[in-house]
């Protein structure tokens, strides 16, 4: 069923199939350890702090609340949101899609002159691919958060929401500025320190010399026009302070109400990403500030698609705080990757999908054990392991037939009677007919497979 | 009391010993065990594997099955999850209004193993005796759909004579789920590596579960690495007296 | 048909026809609690911010020590900064290259919160200048009043309706981005120096709110 005709979104998205990537990144043992070691420190991190808090649930149902209620009218906020935005001096821009939003972007660019943009780490960005699209005309888009530094230096992509590098170890980094950092020092060390201060000194020059700046939003509050980007290092207030120009890019879910909602959402995000009390830098701009020109680009993208889907839309609440990757095991082992989108990890196993449509994505829904841990830990409360059900429904109703729906189709026919459903097992068919009919190649390689009792259970019972 | 089994398809295909240990501990326990003859399966795999429309024949059938029961009993955490959690949803989602409030009432009536004997017996001590080194996989559906928290572990450790120890990152997840270890084998079996690795360290002879389809897997790996632990499920545990 | 007018009328066709629930509040509101000023103190430690707690009457004399600590010679101030904070400050409009060549800056703040220990600037306020000034040097020292404090983040989005350009600060500047390790100090000012003028320690607070 397609959403009454919602076009899907486009951009970086979708990848080779989750268990063919998986299978590649399983084998890389340093891949392992750098993501086990990582996602260990942080889920401790998380605990502890959430824990701090006596009214966590409290938060966390009007987190998803607040949300909702923006999803149930998100048409109105957003006219109100572009209303105090223009009111400001803010120029608001709207795009369908990912090429009409690089476009729109790209000639807001090339109007200034420059040649070079500076970057707020933005999933939106990200997402649609504006990077490339600005190095198609001749820009040189400079990221600036230390992870998407490694990731573009390293000519790499990103595997992680909230810490993009998270695949890589201090010494793989240390190599990556050596070979690629202009004038970087030749003795540089692997220290997180050194590492640190070493892109400190590569973009100082450029956040007091480039004049463009785009960034993303975490969040944009409808009734006033405020805009909030919450980060740790100083280089998003580089960003969005010294530049003449600043540029925008906001996925059109990104709205909270009002000011207010502000108290719940501060409270929520750093303490389920970072696992701080707060993050170092929260930036709020009310229009142009400071003799800025300011531009917002809202981006569609295929949000309308999934907002159309009654069982799906509660994706859309995503605050893109990572809690759900770090805690994933599934996402522990494979890295981000595997998901071959710019959303890994189960929330991005629910989200590619509906962006795309579930036909560019099929095997995503499949990527969970379904261990509900992800919906423990989100802080809006989406329910991911009941949404990856749900869009295994809808992959395999998409596809035609295949050995594996003949197969569910007879295995449902025998299990909805108990007498066909005897024969069936009393036969000793269950474990011979499981391991000859379902592929099992997979589960063999590295586990015995069960051998069928002599006598079942039933005629155990009936015998006694 | 009179306690419907909900004795499970995989319990009674293939591990028929957990369903008999099942019975015996609750007879042993002075109640009245019946099978309603008309039980198959809940129809989880069809749901969680994306078949939910070949799912509601034989959620049909389970919720017809135990329509009369007082109470039902079932040795599977994620079974008891997918009465509780999937059943109703499954049948509206078709447009089947009266299956579904049937399911509903099924579901209210229908308890994992732990949680009868903790909640609705209110027992904490079995009477049972298992003289062994012992080690308890909490599984995911339990700890995380049922939120049966620690009822397995207190039932456990009032068992005499055991030596119960702790499993290290106990709440990860084994990598089962269902067809995923089929679909996704690679990424299950790195999940099930850090398991066994986990339970082997313990120095546990037998490793314990809530639900027999967990246990299939990390036995499964378990005696493909000859490793010489045994998996047995809590009832089976349980079920053993002096 | 505009890309706005066709978004707008995809959304309209997408939503679903129900009204969700009110929002639940139940969690602790603004005005529900007392400030604790001790657990402030702690928590900006906690980021490794340098703290001193004073009399609100010795708040000029702890920040001349606290820049002659740091050795700073260059400082600037906010411009609406009391004159008796770092007297020789320069409290002129200064350019981004003049402020790279500063050692210090120094500015009040607007509200700051106890329990994460965050201290937000109101960039519209004169004693706390343009979102330059405490950005580009490396040593940010902020005075913060005790009435100036409140209890959690709810109390602070409260106090801050309507003040259109904030920054919130939570210690100094702060990477996790390798191997999810804390390295403090990346673009943002190294250092972050707090002082607080308490009423409880016998002064007396002589300095209007300057909003």
């Amino acid at each position: 069923m397609t959403f009454l005709g919602m076009p899907a979104g486009r951009g970086n998205l979708t990848g080779a199939p989750f268990p063919e990537a998986a299978r590649t990144a399983l084998k890389d043992a340093q891949l392992r350890r750098n993501l086990a070691k990582a996602t260990t420190t942080i889920r401790a991190k998380r605990a502890g702090v959430v824990a701090e808090l006596p009214d966590w649930a409290e938060l966390r149902a009007a987190g998803a609340a607040i949300k909702d209620q923006v999803l149930a009218d998100l048409d109105e906020h957003l006219v109100r949101f572009e209303e105090a935005l223009t009111a400001r001096g803010t120029t608001v821009h709207w795009a369908r899609d990912a090429d009409e939003a690089n476009r729109v972007v790209t000639d807001l660019v090339l109007a200034t002159g420059t040649e070079e943009v500076i970057k707020v780490k933005s999933m939106a960005t990200a997402e649609i691919g504006l990077n490339e699209a600005l190095a198609a005309v001749g820009v040189h888009a400079v990221e600036t958060d230390l992870a998407e530094l490694i990731v573009q230096l390293g000519n790499d992509r990103s595997s992680h929401i909230l810490v993009p590098a998270i695949h890589r170890g201090r010494a793989e980094i240390r190599e990556i500025f050596r070979r690629h950092m202009p004038g970087v020092d030749p003795d540089l060390t692997a220290d997180p320190r050194a590492l640190a201060e070493a892109a400190r000194k590569h973009l100082r020059h450029k956040f007091l010399t480039v004049d463009v700046a785009v960034s993303g939003a975490n969040f944009g509050i409808a009734d006033t026009g405020s805009l909030v980007v919450v980060e740790s290092e100083g280089n998003g207030r580089m960003c969005l302070t010294l530049p003449r120009t600043l540029i925008s890019v906001v996925g059109i879910e990104k709205l909270l109400p009002s000011w207010r909602d502000l108290e719940v959402f501060l409270q929520l995000l750093p303490r389920s990403s970072t696992g701080e009390r707060m993050n170092p830098y929260t930036s709020v701009w009310t229009g142009p500030t400071e003799g800025q020109t300011s531009h917002v680009v809202l981006v569609d993208n295929g949000r309308t698609a999934t907002l159309a889907d009654p069982d799906g839309r509660a994706a859309l609440r995503c605050i893109r705080c990572s809690a759900c990757l770090n805690s994933c095991p599934v996402y522990e082992r494979t890295g981000g990757h595997a998901y071959g989108s710019t959303y890994p990890g189960p929330i991005g196993a629910v989200l590619s999908p509906q962006l795309t449509g579930v036909v560019e994505n099929p095997t995503l829904p499949f990527a969970s054990s379904l261990c509900g841990v992800c919906y423990d830990v989100c802080p809006v409360a989406i329910d991911i392991p009941s949404m990856l059900v749900h869009l295994r429904g809808r992959v395999t109703e998409a596809k035609r037939t295949t050995p594996e729906s003949t197969a569910m189709r007879a295995l449902a026919w025998v299990m909805s009677d108990a007498r066909r459903w005897r024969r069936f097992t009393r036969l000793g068919k269950f474990g011979r007919t499981a391991s000859r009919h379902v592929p099992l190649p997979g589960w063999s390689v590295a586990r015995d497979v069960p051998r069928p009792p002599e006598e079942t259970f039933r005629d155990w019972w009936e015998a006694r | 009391m009179r306690v419907a089994l909900f004795v499970t398809c995989l319990v009674d295909g293939l591990f028929p010993d957990v369903g008999k240990a099942t019975v015996r501990l609750l007879e042993r326990l002075g109640h009245e065990v019946v099978v309603p003859a008309g039980q198959t399966c809940c129809g989880q795999m069809h749901v969680n594997t994306g078949y939910p429309r070949q799912a509601l024949p034989i959620i049909r059938n389970h919720v017809k099955a135990f329509e009369d029961a007082e109470v039902v009993v079932t040795p599977s955490g994620s079974c008891a999850g997918s009465i509780r959690h999937q059943h109703a949803d499954v049948a509206r989602g078709q447009g089947e209004r009266v299956l579904a409030e049937a399911a509903e009432e099924t579901a209210k009536r229908t308890y994992e193993l732990s949680e009868f004997l903790a909640d609705v017996l209110g027992l904490t001590d079995v009477g049972a005796y298992f003289p062994h080194r012992v080690t308890h996989h909490p599984t995911c559906h339990s700890l995380r759909v049922l939120k049966v928290g620690d009822r397995p572990l207190r039932l456990l450790r009032a068992v005499e004579g055991i030596d119960l120890v702790e499993l290290p990152a106990a709440e990860t997840c084994c990598g089962f789920g269902g067809t995923f270890a089929v679909k996704n084998a690679d990424t299950s079996t790195a999940m099930l590596a850090d398991k066994m690795s986990n339970v082997i360290g313990t120095g546990a002879g037998v490793l314990t579960a809530g639900d027999a389809s967990c246990l299939m897997h990390i036995g499964s790996g378990l005696s493909r690495l000859r490793s010489g632990v045994r998996p047995l499920h809590l009832a089976q545990v349980l079920e053993n007296t002096r | 048909m505009s890309a706005r007018d066709e978004v707008l009328a995809r959304v309209r066709r997408a939503k679903g026809p129900d009204q969700p629930p009110p929002v639940p509040r139940d969690y602790r509101a603004a005005g529900t609690r007392e400030v604790d000023l001790a657990l402030f103190a702690e928590r900006l430690r906690d980021y490794r911010a340098r703290v001193r707690v004073v009399p609100a009457d010795r708040v000029a004399e702890t920040v001349a020590e606290a820049l002659r600590e740091r050795g700073a010679r260059t400082v600037v101030a906010a411009p609406g900064t009391p004159p008796e904070w770092a007297p020789a400050a320069i409290r002129t409009p200064v350019g981004v290259a003049d402020l790279e060549r500063a050692d210090a800056v120094v500015t009040g703040c607007r509200v700051a919160i106890a329990e994460t220990g965050t201290i937000v600037l109101d960039h519209d306020a004169p004693d706390q200048g343009p979102r330059a000034l405490t950005l580009v040097p490396d040593y940010h020292l902020v005075v913060v009043r005790e009435e100036q404090v409140v209890a959690g983040v709810p109390d602070a989005v409260a106090r801050l309706a309507g003040v259109r350009t904030q920054t919130w600060v939570s210690g100094p500047s702060a990477t996790s981005d390798i191997e999810l390790e804390r390295v403090e100090g990346v673009h943002g000012p190294r250092t972050l120096e707090v002082v607080i003028a308490s009423h409880m320690m016998g002064g007396t607070d002589r300095n209007d709110d300057s909003r």
